[in-house]
């Protein structure tokens, strides 16, 4: 489905955000990507539909190579690819029905898409979708009235409008609750798995990824160091991929609870913010 | 300024810093860190003040004659004419409303797509430079200016003070407009660019919506002041109630001038009313 070949980014600054990725992602297979803050986690997914422009390697989406591809041909390329963000990323002056039916763009010309006349299968697409995430009462809404969870179900039911064949998914839950990031994950992949989507999913919460996702990939300061079973990650991986810590975590436990308090930890040993 | 040259001296001052905070004793720093520069340019500022002051030469004995004259003007305020020139004012009146409208709309207009070519974030270097440049042009010369040209190109009338005031408008309202494209949050413009949406759809669904109140709020903005730089620039010949106020100004007629100043203190500030009314149901 979605193939990198020695994939590298070098920001003007000089900063080199990306050293020779190679990673294949077959389809229907959801992949967790983890590692440190400025690890490179985003600029990999932003390489993947051309958001940012890789220096070097190739990006090749089902059969096609998009490394290279500009105008009508990127557009074509990355409305196969659907994004999810960390804080939504909603037009928030938009109603929540205009949100998600811009996910439909690329796929109606210019002037129905200005006058808001999308045809009829987009709008029950888009309701069908509302009421997947359980939205379908809010199309009304403007965006900015709903809550963050509310927000990021907008969010990826415009991902899903586009009938995209891979997810780019980037910190989907780091902007929400405990529980409500369970749901989003949960919502996440069953639809990829309901779609046979395959998806790349940014994360921080390592204990969350664990229990939702197919595979682990780990990030340290651009290069791949770890790609398995999120079994296989073990407090030693983890060091890898992190740098030293305490990772006595209880990382295998379901209880709601522990998974809570796993996340404050490493929040009030590491300094995150 | 200088950090690279922060040696002993600098870590030492902060060391007192970190004992004094410890000890409770804390003040903010001071904008400029050295204390001899501090007070250098307090001084400056001091001594040029006082050399500006000297410098300023005043003709106490011409002030005196114009006061007369001043308080004539101000007094007419209290018992303005609007009948005896009423025909004048009210078609000066409407040249200058006409002309106001006009020049609004087609500067708006024209002033948008030089907006989003101005906005860093969503055009490419060379259009960016070409727009600035031509926000840089319309921006340097103040609407008289601008108006003499035009006087001097088209003639007297109203059509030199609607080009004057669209010209003008093109760059008040590409600048805003450009500073606030700029200001817009990134991440709705990257998921639209992420749906594979044309050029169009992306400024239509991401960057349209994120700026339409304050277009609205600037254009309203934009009507008021055109509406008094039309009685300004009708001074020079630019037309509108402009015009008129001038000709009652040299016939020392200041009851039909106080009536005129009357009348377009109250549209501006029915105008204020309104923008204001429009910028709140526009949020």
């Amino acid at each position: 489905m979605l193939t990198l070949t020695g994939l590298s980014k070098r920001y003007d600054t000089g900063d080199l955000a990306l050293q020779d990725i190679n990673l294949k992602v077959p389809a229907g297979q959801v992949m967790a990507l983890i590692g440190p803050s400025g690890a490179g986690k985003s600029t990999l997914i932003r390489c993947v539909n051309r958001l940012v422009e890789p220096t070097e390697g190739s990006v090749v989406l089902d059969g096609q190579d998009i490394t290279n591809v500009r105008g009508a041909r990127l557009r074509q390329a990355r409305r196969q690819i659907g994004m999810i963000f960390q804080n939504y990323a909603l037009v928030e002056r938009l109603s929540v029905m205009e949100n998600v039916l811009s996910g439909r763009l690329a796929y109606v010309g210019f002037w129905r898409s200005f006058t808001r006349r999308f045809p009829q299968n987009d709008i029950k697409q888009a309701f069908h979708l509302l009421e997947r995430v359980g939205l379908e009462t809010m199309f009304d809404k403007r965006g900015d009235a709903l809550s963050g969870g509310q927000k990021q179900r907008v969010g990826i039911a415009r991902a899903l409008m586009q009938n995209p064949k891979l997810l780019l998914v980037d910190e989907p839950t780091a902007s929400l609750d405990p529980k409500t990031s369970r749901q989003i994950m949960r919502l996440i992949c069953d639809l990829c798995r309901e779609q046979q989507l395959a998806a790349i999913i940014n994360i921080h919460d390592v204990v969350l990824a664990q229990q939702f996702v197919d595979r682990v990939v780990g990030l340290r300061a651009g290069k791949l160091v770890f790609d398995g079973d999120p079994k296989a990650l073990t407090p030693e991986t983890l060091t890898d991929i992190y740098g030293e810590e305490d990772w006595a975590l209880p990382a295998d436990d379901e209880d709601e609870q522990a998974s809570a308090e796993a996340v404050i930890i490493p929040i009030g040993q590491g300094g995150h913010p | 300024m200088s950090r690279g040259g922060a040696g002993l001296g600098d870590s030492a001052a902060e060391l007192l810093r970190l004992t004094q905070a410890r000890q409770g004793h804390w003040k903010p720093l001071p904008l400029v860190r050295d204390s001899r520069l501090r007070w250098f340019i307090n001084l400056s500022v001091l001594i040029y003040i006082v050399l500006a002051w000297y410098s300023i030469d005043i003709n106490w004995g011409r002030v005196a004659q114009g006061m007369d004259r001043g308080l004539a003007f101000i007094a007419s305020f209290l018992r303005p004419d609007f009948t005896t020139r009423g025909g004048e004012i009210l078609s000066g009146l409407k040249e200058s409303l006409t002309m106001t409208f006009t020049s609004t709309v087609i500067g708006v207009v024209l002033a948008i797509p030089v907006g989003l070519g101005a906005a860093r974030n969503i055009a490419p270097l060379p259009v960016y430079l070409f727009c600035r440049a031509i926000i840089a042009i319309s921006r340097t010369f103040q609407e008289i200016i601008i108006a003499i040209l035009f006087v001097a190109m088209f003639g007297f009338g109203p059509l030199a003070g609607v080009i004057t005031l669209a010209f003008a408008t093109i760059g008040f309202m590409a600048k805003l407009l450009a500073e606030d494209i700029e200001d817009t949050q990134r991440e709705p413009l990257e998921a639209i660019k992420a749906t594979g949406g044309s050029w169009l759809q992306w400024i239509n669904y991401s960057v349209q919506p994120q700026v339409m109140p304050r277009l609205i709020g600037l254009s309203l903005y934009r009507l008021d002041i055109n509406f008094r730089e039309s009685a300004v620039i009708g001074i020079v010949g630019a037309g509108g109630i402009g015009a008129t106020l001038n000709t009652s100004i040299n016939r020392y007629d200041y009851d039909t001038s106080a009536a005129i100043l009357l009348l377009i203190i109250v549209i501006v500030l029915m105008s204020e009313y309104l923008s204001g009314y429009v910028r709140k149901w526009t949020q």
